[in-house]
């Protein structure tokens, strides 16, 4: 099968590769009453999430972070310690499911929950592919962003449900963080939305793709619009919660912050959350910067690369795939860089990202009103 | 206003200087460091790579001369006891019987030629206790009990990690202390019939 004809596979119930084909097939899919499509359409992120916080999440990060530091990393299980993370879901699905005895139980339980639900919501709106996408909202860039802070609230719930000082330290720092970088993440990501001229996500792919490849993608489309990007991926590492800016967890001061208190699913429900928005937002900085499902080959003459790695399930393969680069590139700084201090975190946000963010924005509008 | 750009550019740059280590060394990953002591001459020109050495399959070799877990030859020991009194923390515990005249050519004589006028059957060494002070094999005249280069003898019970070097079985040595106990109650025997005849022949006169 040569490369030309892989781009042309469609799914056989659903033919045709227009825009969002596949979603609003699915969407029209009824049992009788059930709407069985759409309970399809949110299944896919949730499977998505699910294998891929197992196989790169979990083994990924242990293997990477070893390698990072000359060492093996898991080994034992299966060849490679591929089975580990298995091991690992035996071993949390036979915990007993604690409540501490002063916890609020209600906020306890709920608060992995609420996490969770947090970071699922913005898979909605995220294209998995040109045929795929959960909600073609309108104002998706502006959804996803906003409902990344019901995190807040699920996080703040399992730190003062805990009733635990460390956790409620974690719960505390980790609200004050998001709260703060969501100001340089937003006006960031404003700037890659006024470049589209629209919030839509799948329009902001579709305004980005064309035949020179990555040269359509809106990284290189201006001469500031490295600040932006890199603003926004700086403030989303400060999001998800990961190193440098990992203050909320702190292993060295706080046991594990906001989740010392966890243990078996409940832990794993709070892991799976925490991998979910760390795709989420390497998701969302590959669609507002990088093209999202758009391929980044150019077609040079008569080798039409760009045109042979184009389709639904090449543009599922390069969204999925853009999306672990930047979890490898959030990986690779976790294993580099040490822990900053509360104020640091502040400073950082306060007085340099926020300024220059605002200065990116400014930048960014001229670029766009006076640069045709 | 110098200050706080200066602070960034020198974010900036420190973040990617580390940023290269921690690649340098993922790319590294699929070598092996390899395993030149300190004292080879290109211990310092090794590559860089994955330094974990899977325990049970790969170990470092331990020098000839480690000093590790205690063996005792028991077929050079004479039973003399040293080896027990000198131990700080008392983890060697030996029994001996005396050897009978008759039986010193059974009981043989050690490699260095020195008649064994002891039987041993019980020496134990708690090696769970075993701080390997090595005072032990220092006292030892026969030279048997000595440290061997084995660093690896885990157990999961710890009656386990007691050795027994011992050389005779129970029944070997419940018939030696019989025969040794025969030969003294014999030798009390005619010691008192000595003894009475003495007085009698006393008394007689």
């Amino acid at each position: 099968m040569s490369i030309a004809a892989i781009s042309q596979i469609r799914l056989p119930f659903l033919m045709g590769n227009n825009l969002n084909a596949w979603s609003d097939a699915l969407a029209g899919l009824t049992l009788s009453w059930f709407p069985l499509g759409l309970v399809i359409i949110a299944a896919i992120p949730l499977v998505f999430i699910a294998l891929y916080a197992l196989t790169y999440g979990v083994y990924g990060e242990r293997k990477i972070s070893a390698f990072m530091q000359d060492r093996l990393g898991p080994m034992e299980v299966g060849k490679w310690g591929i089975l580990q993370t298995l091991a690992d879901i035996l071993k949390l699905l036979q915990k007993e499911d604690i409540v501490p005895t002063s916890a609020d139980k209600f906020l306890f339980v709920v608060g992995p929950g609420i996490l969770f639900v947090g970071s699922f919501l913005a898979f909605a709106v995220l294209p998995f592919s040109p045929a795929f996408i959960g909600a073609n909202l309108n104002v998706g860039l502006f959804y996803a962003i906003g409902i990344v802070a019901l995190e807040v609230v699920g996080i703040l719930a399992a730190g003062w449900g805990s009733n635990n000082k460390w956790s409620l330290y974690g719960a505390v720092r980790s609200v004050a963080q998001i709260v703060s970088y969501e100001i340089p993440a937003a006006i960031a990501l404003l700037c890659g939305a006024m470049m589209a001229g629209t919030l839509d996500m799948q329009q902001i792919n579709v305004l980005q793709s064309g035949p020179y490849g990555f040269a359509h993608f809106y990284l290189f489309q201006s001469p500031i619009a490295w600040l932006p990007f890199l603003i926004y991926f700086i403030a989303s590492l400060a999001e998800t919660n990961r190193a440098p800016f990992d203050i909320p967890e702190a292993e060295s001061e706080l046991v594990a912050g906001y989740f010392t208190e966890y243990s078996g699913m409940k832990f794993a429900v709070i892991f799976l959350a925490e991998y979910g928005s760390m795709f989420m937002v390497s998701a969302i900085i590959s669609i507002v910067f990088l093209g999202g499902w758009n391929s980044p080959l150019p077609n040079l003459g008569s080798v039409a690369l760009y045109d042979w790695t184009s389709g639904p399930v090449w543009g599922a393969f390069w969204i999925i795939s853009k999306g672990f680069f930047f979890i490898f590139v959030q990986m690779w700084l976790r294993w580099t860089l040490p822990r900053l201090r509360v104020d640091q975190l502040m400073y950082l946000c306060w007085k340099v990202l926020t300024p220059f963010a605002f200065i990116s924005f400014v930048l960014t509008a001229i670029w766009e009103i006076y640069v045709p | 206003m110098s200050e706080y750009f200066s602070n960034i550019k020198a974010g900036a740059v420190t973040i990617a200087t580390g940023m290269g280590i921690t690649l340098k060394h993922f790319f590294n990953a699929i070598h092996r460091k390899g395993d030149a002591g300190i004292d080879d001459a290109d211990y310092f020109r090794q590559v860089d790579g994955l330094c974990t050495l899977q325990y049970p399959r790969e170990a470092v070799p331990t020098p000839v001369n480690a000093r590790y877990r205690l063996y005792n030859d028991i077929e050079d020991c004479i039973g003399c006891g040293q080896c027990e009194r000198a131990c700080p923390i008392g983890c060697i515990a030996i029994e001996t019987i005396k050897v009978l005249p008759e039986d010193l050519a059974v009981c043989g004589k050690t490699s260095g030629g020195q008649q064994k006028k002891f039987w041993v059957p019980v020496f134990d060494i708690d090696v769970a206790k075993c701080m390997t002070c090595g005072i032990c094999v220092s006292v030892c005249p026969t030279e048997c009990l000595v440290h061997t280069p084995v660093s690896d003898f885990s157990e999961f019970d710890r009656q386990n990690m007691i050795y027994h070097f011992g050389n005779l079985s129970r029944l070997e040595a419940e018939a030696k202390r019989r025969k040794v106990a025969e030969q003294q109650a014999q030798a009390a025997r005619e010691k008192q019939a000595a003894a009475a005849k003495a007085a009698e022949e006393k008394n007689g006169q």
